[in-house]
């Protein structure tokens, strides 16, 4: 069988990102862009399930610009079997959009899965893996921090509130990541020179004959309200005075 | 205007998160419905009709509805949907799982985790691991929306609304309900707690973890963790505070041991008065925190216990 991994490009994890001061976005240039790290444990994820003999082939796509395609050759590298880019001129769609975008690419390559990261670091959203699966009428397993495949059915352990709640879904079926279902492998040096050989499809969006309009807009950014500067305490004693009688929180 | 929003409960208690998306609803203007779908949960619809502000609860009580699954609800929550122009539930874990497939099946964008509520269209949420702030517009048909629980307090119990009993939506076969494992613990859920005390890998072991727990009893406190915490197998994952982890703001957060990452930072920053105890005093949590103790935090915790103990007597 076949699994869909869909990929986004984003500014690195460990990068600070500031808003523009005349507030009409994130200053994007010159920062270091990465693959979105739970998007990286999907990738991990679908290659173990090929490794294991359970998956036949695991492709990769990636919504955005042109620069989407580092991204995917590091899905390449990581075992994806082959790409696919949907060039968009824009990077930042909403979920609604890729959803749609998804939904086009799901029915051209019929997977039986399709795994992906639960959010992007970027918009925080946590919003395209319920919205694919709505789409597609599949069921959804959010949020995984265990996955397996038996009987028709994949079996899914989901981070929630309070614990961790298992479900089986009828294939296909859409599977989100959480950060505790594996740890990305390293990439080595012979699997990324051969990334750069293995196939990687360029769609232009247009061809997918989507709806991109959507009711939700940005209208601008601000930095968060900055915190006072702290002080520096010399006892246990001390820190007890202060938060009793300045901070008057215990 | 006519809001609904989607009640989360146990089926015997709304829970706190859905006291306060009744209060965000309530912000955006116009009448607030209550759904309550659930099995054998007459108790939460009578909870939410005392809620001020709700002028209707609707309750469907259904065998399909007794585990919660996000398939089954968002068809029934997209149904109803058709009926209001806004749609709200908490971005707790039930939340975020439900809500984008209701907008999905109406094909509307959703604005998630929202802190602030400038108008009925306008709305403020964090972005790039709350390092950003952006004003979103959102002007689909029908709003879905999730809000950020301690961005809004819970709605107060002195309304009286009627409960009106609803037919279940169908069963779209797309999920079983297998089995849940919860984490057992008396103290308070780390969501709403007043005092927050967290572990980081500082901490060094699941005994260490029982220092913090000395510390807690005394204040009252729910015990978090960092992501490194909760991955070196110190305490379970519903422990952990960060972008991908619960977000808190209470009165009083400690970070015991933890270097204060921007993902943690995410979780916690928005927390009245924060406290750092770390013997790295170039850590980043030591440079922010309102109050820093550099030190062993093995030696400054039953410290801080027996001078909370002798406040006390």
């Amino acid at each position: 069988m076949k699994v869909l991994v869909p990929v986004k490009r984003v500014v690195d994890y460990n990068v600070r990102v500031r808003a523009r001061s005349d507030g009409s976005g994130v200053d994007l240039a010159n920062l270091k862009m990465s693959m979105n790290p739970f998007d990286e444990i999907a990738m991990e994820a679908a290659v173990r399930l090929k490794e294991a003999g359970q998956v036949s082939e695991v492709v990769a796509v990636s919504i955005g610009t042109d620069a989407c395609q580092d991204v995917l050759r590091t899905a390449l590298a990581f075992g994806a079997d082959r790409a696919v880019l949907v060039q968009t001129p824009e990077a930042a769609l909403e979920p609604v959009v890729i959803s749609r975008i998804l939904k086009a690419i799901v029915d051209e390559e019929a997977p039986r899965l399709v795994l992906m990261g639960k959010q992007a670091i970027d918009d925080d959203c946590n919003q395209t893996a319920q919205m694919l699966a709505a789409r597609l009428g599949w069921g959804q397993g959010t949020f995984a921090c265990r996955l397996a495949l038996a009987d028709g059915e994949a079996r899914v352990s989901r981070e929630v509130d309070g614990g961790t709640r298992t479900v089986a879904l009828p294939l296909p079926a859409v599977v989100s990541t959480d950060l505790r279902l594996n740890e990305p492998r390293y990439l080595k040096l012979p699997n990324i020179m051969k990334a750069k050989k293995k196939p990687l499809d360029i769609k232009p969006l247009e061809s997918l004959g989507v709806n991109t309009s959507t009711g939700i807009r940005c209208l601008g950014v601000s930095e968060p309200p900055a915190r006072k500067p702290g002080v520096r305490v010399e006892s246990v004693e001390d820190l007890l005075h202060r938060l009793k009688h300045d901070a008057q929180v215990i | 205007m006519t809001v609904l929003v989607v009640a989360e409960h146990d089926h015997k208690i709304l829970s706190d998160a859905g006291r306060r998306a009744v209060a965000a609803a309530t912000a955006l203007g116009g009448d607030v419905r209550v759904l309550v779908a659930g099995h054998h949960c007459g108790a939460v619809a009578e909870a939410a009709a005392r809620l001020r502000g709700v002028t209707q609860v609707l309750l469907c009580d259904d065998p399909l509805y007794a585990h919660q699954l996000a398939e089954p609800l968002a068809v029934l929550i997209a149904a109803l949907a058709a009926d209001h122009q806004a749609v709200v539930a908490a971005a707790t874990s039930h939340g975020k799982d439900v809500m984008p497939r209701v907008a999905g099946l109406l094909d509307v964008g959703q604005v998630s985790d929202i802190t602030a509520i400038e108008s009925p269209t306008v709305f403020q949420r964090p972005i790039y691991a709350g390092n950003v702030m952006a004003r979103v517009c959102c002007e689909e048909p029908i709003r879905v929306l999730t809000i950020r629980t301690t961005a809004f307090a819970p709605a107060p119990e002195d309304g009286q609304a009627e409960i009106t009993a609803i037919a279940a939506g169908p069963d779209p076969g797309l999920s079983r309900f297998v089995e849940d494992a919860m984490t057992r613990s008396e103290r308070p859920k780390l969501g709403a707690a007043r005092v927050v005390i967290s572990g980081g890998r500082g901490v060094g072991s699941a005994e260490g973890f029982e220092l913090l727990e000395a510390v807690a009893d005394e204040l009252g406190a729910a015990i978090g963790a960092s992501r490194a915490a909760v991955d070196a197998g110190f305490v379970p994952n519903d422990y952990q505070v960060g972008q991908t982890g619960k977000i808190v703001a209470p009165e009083l957060y400690i970070a015991v041991g933890i270097s204060g990452a921007i993902q943690h930072w995410a979780g916690m920053k928005d927390s009245k008065v924060v406290v750092a105890i770390n013997k790295d005093e170039e850590c980043p949590m030591v440079q922010t925190a309102d109050y820093a103790l550099v030190g062993d935090l093995f030696e400054i915790l039953p410290s801080l216990r027996d001078g909370l103990r002798q406040m006390k007597a």
